[in-house]
């Protein structure tokens, strides 16, 4: 299949369109719910709740250091389900392909987001698949929705924040952001920063097994630890404090933002989660948290407080206080 | 992060924020020319560390802000009638609204202009695409000016023929002349601008304690740096001074950059400069000597005039003359944010209100 390319064809519902499906789709994803190629696929669930989400996938490059569009797709997915307590089973994959995509490219995203799959454990059951005019599109979108199983218990939600639970992130910051945005304006760095794209559900698993106490786990993409913040400030109607020396970054991607004028703290992240505990199981969770490799760097960055009502703000490094706002405008665009 | 945090430690802030507090008395208002220190004063929280009697004023220190209304209409009325040229701009000035326009929504009508990190990347894309005329619209202080001298130097000797650059680069000293002579703001001493300073030297603020007996300080950009210009200006005002003295001493000298200096003075010429909210200054502006005439796209095309009106309601103007602080304008965080500037010192990422909208200054607690 070297040197082919995908054609407006590929997408017509025919020919073309099946043999794609077929020696790519169905060759990568291969399981018993994809293979009799329905239009739905069936399933029984083992649990009486279900999480439910979805999300699009747009990164310019499809390929960059630590991962691709396609892993990207699915432990977006993955981790959506987890942050909520749920444990992920199934996925769905629709593709929206540029005529012109090279065979090769699509395979090897098809293929990492089967890897992806496989090694979290969840299956892609479904799937679609369109082709657009040259020019249309940007390579190639990728849109994954994901179902996965709850346990009883309290939903975690930002309405459980409490004042004196504590915030804890699990790991460094910003690495995402600034892997693809050095590789998109091909800016080397003596220490090369990978993206952090991983799977969490585990890593949420053994919190949740840990200890109680967990009131919110959110995922900082998009926007990145500021804006979760202040989104577990808003519905909690609660204040959050954060101390900006606590906050793991590490120094090639605090030396990248300080060259180019970005603050990590609104740099987009897809390995992390930011979880709000109850002050007395902190210690439990983070103790678990480093015993898995994804939250080997966990730290506890701040607190929760009466004041100031629905706004986060930030101890700064020489020890003032300011007000943490959201990301306004785009610091980056097309970075997930 | 080595060179970054020692600049950055909190027991030696807070030890510069309780020297201030021991020898501060008097009232005194100061003035940050850059808007570097005004991101860096909102950024640390170091407005609200300082005795109350110590009010920090922003001043006209953004190059995109202080562009004149009227020079901004001229660049869309330009990109309007020439419409094979491609402009070539720095990312900031295409959110500055103009009357009715921006450069931003040119460009989705149809217009070619292009967002450049570097002048230098202005060579390239005259270079791919020899067809066309390439215009750079070059806004800037004495920091950038000598980078866009370097490559107008450059394209002359690379013989482009299909680029031009039409300067709206200003001045600094100017600037904090006029607002002295104008006695509209009340200033007793100036923060000056690390990175300016280390091109044009420390020298250059000479009058400023020689004729208006105000003290300056050039100080970097860390919040240490900022903390050690305050409480060094501080002293002054206590001690009866008017002196200037340079903090950031590990990048400024009182002579400055011979060499950025030498290439500025060679390509540009002094003129008289239009400011945002200032008005006309003399002298303030640098224009294209006509030796580079070729290169000079106020030469070379007949560029149309241009509005200068302010938006209604906006106090960009009043603000860059610190007159007014961002959180006393009606439209501040309200009809006028980041998403939809009226405003450029809500759009550039060096304006003032841009830094207090963002780092929460003037908010609702």
């Amino acid at each position: 299949m070297r040197d082919r390319q995908i054609l407006l064809g590929h997408g017509s519902g025919g020919k073309l369109s099946h043999m794609l499906i077929r020696e790519i789709f169905l060759k990568a994803f291969d399981n018993e719910f994809l293979a009799p190629l329905n239009d739905q696929a069936v399933f029984n669930v083992p649990a009486p709740r279900l999480a439910f989400t979805t999300d699009s996938y747009v990164v310019n490059p499809i390929f960059f250091p630590g991962g691709d569009i396609g892993k990207l797709s699915v432990c977006g997915a993955i981790n959506d389900l987890a942050v909520g307590g749920a444990e992920p089973l199934y996925l769905s994959a629709s593709f929206i392909i540029e005529e012109g995509l090279s065979f090769e490219e699509l395979e090897a995203v098809v293929s990492s987001m089967a890897k992806a799959a496989h090694a979290a454990g969840v299956k892609i059951v479904t799937g679609d698949t369109k082709v657009v005019e040259r020019g249309k599109g940007d390579k190639l979108f990728i849109s994954t929705a994901g179902i996965g199983v709850l346990k009883d218990g309290p939903v975690l939600s930002p309405s459980l924040i409490r004042p004196g639970d504590l915030i804890i992130v699990s790991g460094f910051i910003g690495d995402h952001g600034i892997a693809v945005m050095a590789h998109r304006e091909g800016i080397r760095m003596d220490v090369p920063v990978e993206s952090d794209c991983a799977p969490l559900h585990l890593l949420v698993k053994d919190m949740l097994s840990a200890a109680g106490g967990i009131r919110a786990m959110r995922d900082p993409t998009r926007g990145g630890l500021a804006t979760t913040l202040n989104e577990f400030a808003a519905s909690s109607g609660c204040g959050i404090v954060i101390r900006e020396n606590d906050v793991p970054v590490r120094e090639a991607v605090r030396g990248a933002c300080e060259l180019l004028g970005f603050d990590p703290l609104y740099l987009a992240n897809e390995g992390k989660l930011v979880a709000v505990v109850a002050s007395d199981s902190a210690q439990a969770i983070l103790k678990a948290m480093r015993s898995n490799p994804l939250g080997a760097d966990a730290a506890v960055i701040g607190e929760v407080t009466d004041e100031p009502p629905g706004r986060a703000l930030i101890e700064t490094a020489i020890g003032n206080k300011r007000i943490l706002d959201m990301l306004s405008g785009a610091q980056l665009p097309r970075i997930c | 992060m080595k060179y970054v945090d020692e600049f950055r430690n909190r027991d030696i802030a807070k030890g510069i924020i309780e020297k201030i507090h021991g020898v501060s008395r008097k009232p005194v208002n100061i003035m940050e020319i850059c808007g570097s220190h005004t991101h860096s004063i909102s950024k640390y929280g170091i407005r609200d560390a300082l005795p109350r009697n110590i009010r920090l004023i922003s001043g006209p220190g953004c190059p995109v802000c202080v562009t004149s209304a009227g020079d901004i209409n001229r660049l869309i009325g330009f990109v309007r009638h020439e419409k094979d040229i491609i402009l070539a701009t720095f990312g900031d000035m295409m959110r500055v609204p103009g009357s009715g326009s921006s450069l931003e929504r040119e460009k989705a009508r149809g217009s070619d202009i292009r967002v450049v990190y570097s002048p230098a990347d202005v060579l390239d894309i005259a270079a791919s695409d020899p067809g066309r005329e390439v215009v750079f619209s070059a806004v800037g202080f004495e920091t950038t000016a000598p980078a866009v001298a370097a490559t107008i130097l450059m394209a002359q000797e690379r013989g482009l023929k299909n680029i031009s650059f039409l300067s709206l680069h200003k001045l600094t000293p100017p600037a904090m002349r006029a607002l002295l002579d104008s006695g509209e703001v009340e200033l007793d001493g100036f923060i000056c601008p690390g990175h300016v300073t280390a091109v044009i030297g420390a020298d250059a603020y000479r009058f400023i304690s020689s004729e208006y007996h105000a003290p300056c300080v050039v100080a970097g950009f860390e919040p240490l740096d900022v903390l050690q210009g305050i409480y060094m200006l501080i002293l002054q005002e206590e001690e009866g001074r008017s002196e200037i003295e340079i903090q950031y001493k590990r990048i400024v000298t009182w002579e400055g950059n011979r060499k950025a200096r030498d290439i500025m003075d060679r390509v540009f010429e002094t003129c008289d400069a239009s400011w945002r909210g200032i008005g006309n200054i003399p002298m303030s502006g640098l224009t294209i000597r006509s030796a580079f005439g070729d290169l000079d796209a106020a030469r070379r095309f007949s560029l149309p005039e241009g509005i200068d009106e302010e938006t209604p309601g906006c106090s960009c103007g009043s603000l860059l003359k610190g007159l007014t602080a961002p959180n006393e304008c009606p439209l501040f965080g309200k009809a006028c944010t980041p998403e939809d500037p009226k405003g450029p010192c809500m759009v550039s990422s060096e304006g003032t209100c841009a830094a207090y909208y963002k780092y929460g200054e003037g908010a609702p607690q």
